[in-house]
């Protein structure tokens, strides 16, 4: 009755909104809709379970209303019950958790609602969704904008969404960004150099000022702010970027209540010239888990996103072992070079010939505990060389070649040596640390205009954790319309021979227009979801899975 | 309260499907790859048609479909005077890299940041890639989604089709 309380009082919110548009003009209405559904199977060789209910489902529906300055939107959320993998605080549930009025005209724009931001890179205030991690900390709030010439300000007030609840925390935050070019007249035409610079201010509020934590009461802030400065600098083919943040003591759960301030620090710099670019990126962060509830842990009520710099790999076994953001504290870069050997030149041959060699790095901070006889330093819990590394968290080479071979034929290559550390990635203990060569060969046959063939192969090779892999996937685009697909997974390299498994699925994909329907057959392995350094864990399964996407 | 909220679904229903107005490309904030912020209302092409489409440097199909739409970039402009946006939708993860990757790549397009997906959402797009067809007006003609080999051919029939006949 509640949920259903909550859709008819989000239709009565937007009703008299599109009945005036109807005596006007007509605004616009669109949606989305994402179904997951999934059947699941006994399976005890690789330890997936059938569930009571037979088949799970995740269900979204997106609404968006505009016209003229005027826009909202809800989403409609359904857990019935939550597939395998999410978060179980999810299931059974149903609602809207997500719904907004604006207003935007000429310079200005304000939302009521819930809404999702970014200030700079995130590192002090980000808010988003993403439906494969289950991950959704819109600010249920007020924000306004404003853009006047090169100068844009942001603020805000909101509490987090918290599954089908709001967080305790409330949070405001202030965001300035200026473009110098407006405001120094040689500037202001060139094309040539753009300078760019802002800053942040966010402060989260959360009542009580002391907690009992391991039997100790502790004083705790109710209050705690952070800021971040930031620049961008393009000077023609060359683009630098570079933002600090810090966080003031900000004891909780997340960083076993200790009061060490927060840092954080994004370096990029970019030089792209006809057919070749290269990045190099560096990150430090030490501390910097910044939550709207001071309990709170996991991706639990993040106000902050601290991306991961590493390489979000495409193919299955090359992202068997993807890098995580370690928010308590990693040091570490990136670099990449892209270049494309042109047409007609011995590595180019006829139609030119892509390389990609990308090479990511990070570690733990070099840190020393403070003694326990003194309980003042013991209390900020230890301290941290800024330019030191610690143990080793991951590290990757890899080499992605992409050639076109004829009119018909494609071909694409990837190699990749990565050092994996499980423990700290994953959070577990007793795995260590995995050394893994992996190798991808794809290639894609051209049939007719609307037919296409495309084979898989890769193989993981490692002698700790599972073992090697082998995995093998053909698909044929069939038509305008169909694709069809068989692939295995075989952990020949297991240690124990009883879990030297194959992991088949096959399954069809329809799709026209704006939707997609896909139904598959099989078994899933293990393993993790990753998206922009943030993981879900994903239990083996066995069963038929269906997807149906749609937009109008 | 059940009989209260099926007249308000049914009122919505009817209200809903009176609309006819087409459906506009939305007025949303995106960087370029220098930082700089620009309105989708730049996304015009001299009265000629615009081809729209949303992708990841994580995006496997994103990538090819990109590769495939720059080979036959030049003859489409030829053909039809198309242009092509390419809108990635990295997070700050990534979003450095687009830069050099495009260079990289040989990608001649015009290239737009939408780091936190707020263009993304406004278009009701759920995973990249994901293609529309725009006409001078900012009006949506035409969608698609996912990508494999040969999808080329038929977003050129597209393009034609609603080039002649004047959208």
């Amino acid at each position: 009755m509640g949920t259903l309380k909550r859709l008819l009082s989000s239709l009565l919110f937007f009703y008299p909104l599109v009945c005036l548009s109807q005596t006007i003009t007509p605004g616009e209405i669109h949606s989305d809709i994402q179904v997951d559904a999934q059947y699941y199977r006994d399976d005890s060789a690789i330890g997936a379970t059938s569930v009571p209910e037979n088949i799970l489902m995740n269900s979204y529906l997106n609404l968006l209303y505009s016209r003229g300055p005027f826009s909202g939107g809800l989403r409609y959320e359904a857990y019935l019950n939550s597939i395998q993998g999410y978060d179980t605080r999810y299931s059974g549930k149903s609602g809207i958790p997500y719904r907004f009025i604006s207003f935007a005209k000429d310079e200005l724009s304000v939302t009521a609602g819930n809404f999702y931001e970014q200030f700079g890179s995130g590192m002090i205030l980000r808010s988003y969704e993403d439906k494969g991690l289950g991950l959704d900390n819109s600010f249920d709030g007020v924000r306004l904008q404003y853009r006047y010439n090169g100068l844009q300000i942001k603020t805000l007030a909101g509490k987090q969404r918290f599954f089908f609840s709001l967080g305790p925390g409330i949070v405001r935050g202030i965001d300035t960004e200026v473009s110098i070019n407006e405001f120094i007249p040689i500037l202001r035409d060139s094309s040539r150099i753009r300078l760019i610079l802002g800053g942040s201010f966010v402060s989260k509020y959360q009542t009580g000022t002391e907690v009992v934590y391991l039997g100790y009461n502790l004083a705790v802030p109710r209050n705690v702010g952070a800021w971040s400065a930031r620049g961008a600098a393009s000077i023609g083919k060359l683009n630098l970027s570079g933002e600090y943040c810090y966080k003031i003591n900000d004891p909780g759960d997340f960083n076993r209540y200790i009061y060490k301030p927060g840092t954080g620090l994004l370096l990029t710099a970019n030089y792209s010239g006809k057919g070749f670019g290269i990045f190099f990126g560096a990150k430090r962060i030490d501390n910097m888990s910044y939550k709207s509830d001071r309990t709170a842990l996991g991706t639990d009520l993040n106000i902050n996103y601290l991306p991961a710099l590493t390489k979000q790999h495409t193919y299955s076994l090359l992202a068997y072992y993807p890098y995580a953001t370690q928010p308590n504290g990693e040091i570490g870069f990136q670099s990449e070079i892209n270049y494309k050997f042109p047409k007609g030149t011995l590595l180019g041959g006829r139609y030119g010939t892509h390389i990609t060699v990308n090479c990511p790095s990070f570690n733990g901070l070099d840190t020393a505990r403070y003694p326990a006889s003194d309980d003042t330093l013991n209390r900020l819990g230890y301290s941290s060389e800024f330019f030191g590394a610690g143990k080793l968290f991951f590290n990757d080479f890899n080499v992605e070649v992409n050639k076109k071979i004829s009119s018909k034929l494609k071909l694409n290559f990837v190699y990749a040596y990565i050092i994996y550390n499980k423990d700290v990635v994953q959070n577990l203990s007793g795995y260590g640390t995995v050394y893994a060569h992996t190798g991808m060969i794809e290639g894609i046959y051209r049939l007719t205009s609307s037919h296409s063939l495309r084979l898989e192969l890769e193989h993981l090779y490692t002698l700790q954790d599972d073992g090697s892999w082998a995995h093998f996937l053909a698909e044929w685009g069939a038509g305008e319309h169909f694709y069809i697909y068989a692939m295995d997974q075989y952990n020949y390299g297991n240690k124990k021979p009883e879990k030297r498994d194959h992991y088949f699925s096959c399954g069809i994909t329809y799709i026209k227009s704006s939707t997609r329907i896909s139904m598959a057959y099989g078994r899933q392995r293990q393993g993790y979801y990753c998206a922009g350094g943030v993981c879900r864990y994903i239990p083996a399964s066995n069963g038929i899975t269906l997807t149906v996407i749609s937009s109008f | 309260m059940r009989t209260a909220f099926l007249p308000v679904i049914i009122l919505s229903v009817i209200t809903l499907s009176a609309f006819s107005q087409k459906r506009m490309l939305p007025l949303v904030n995106v960087k370029t790859t220098d930082g700089k912020t620009i309105k989708t209302e730049k996304f015009r092409n001299n009265g000629k048609l615009v081809f729209l489409c949303f992708w990841a440097t994580w995006c496997g199909p994103c990538k090819k479909e990109l590769n495939a739409l720059s080979e036959v970039y030049d003859d489409w402009i030829k053909e039809t005077g198309v242009k092509i946006i390419a809108v990635s939708i990295d997070d700050s993860r990534s979003s450095s890299k687009v830069p050099s990757i495009v260079s990289g790549n040989g990608w001649e397009f015009e290239i737009y940041l939408d780091e936190n997906s707020d263009l993304k959402r406004a278009m009701n797009v759920n995973m990249p890639p994901h293609a529309f067809i725009l006409n001078d007006k900012g009006e949506i003609l035409w969608e698609h989604v996912g990508f494999k080999e040969g999808d080329e051919d038929q977003y050129l029939q597209a393009i034609k089709r609603f080039s002649s006949a004047g959208r």
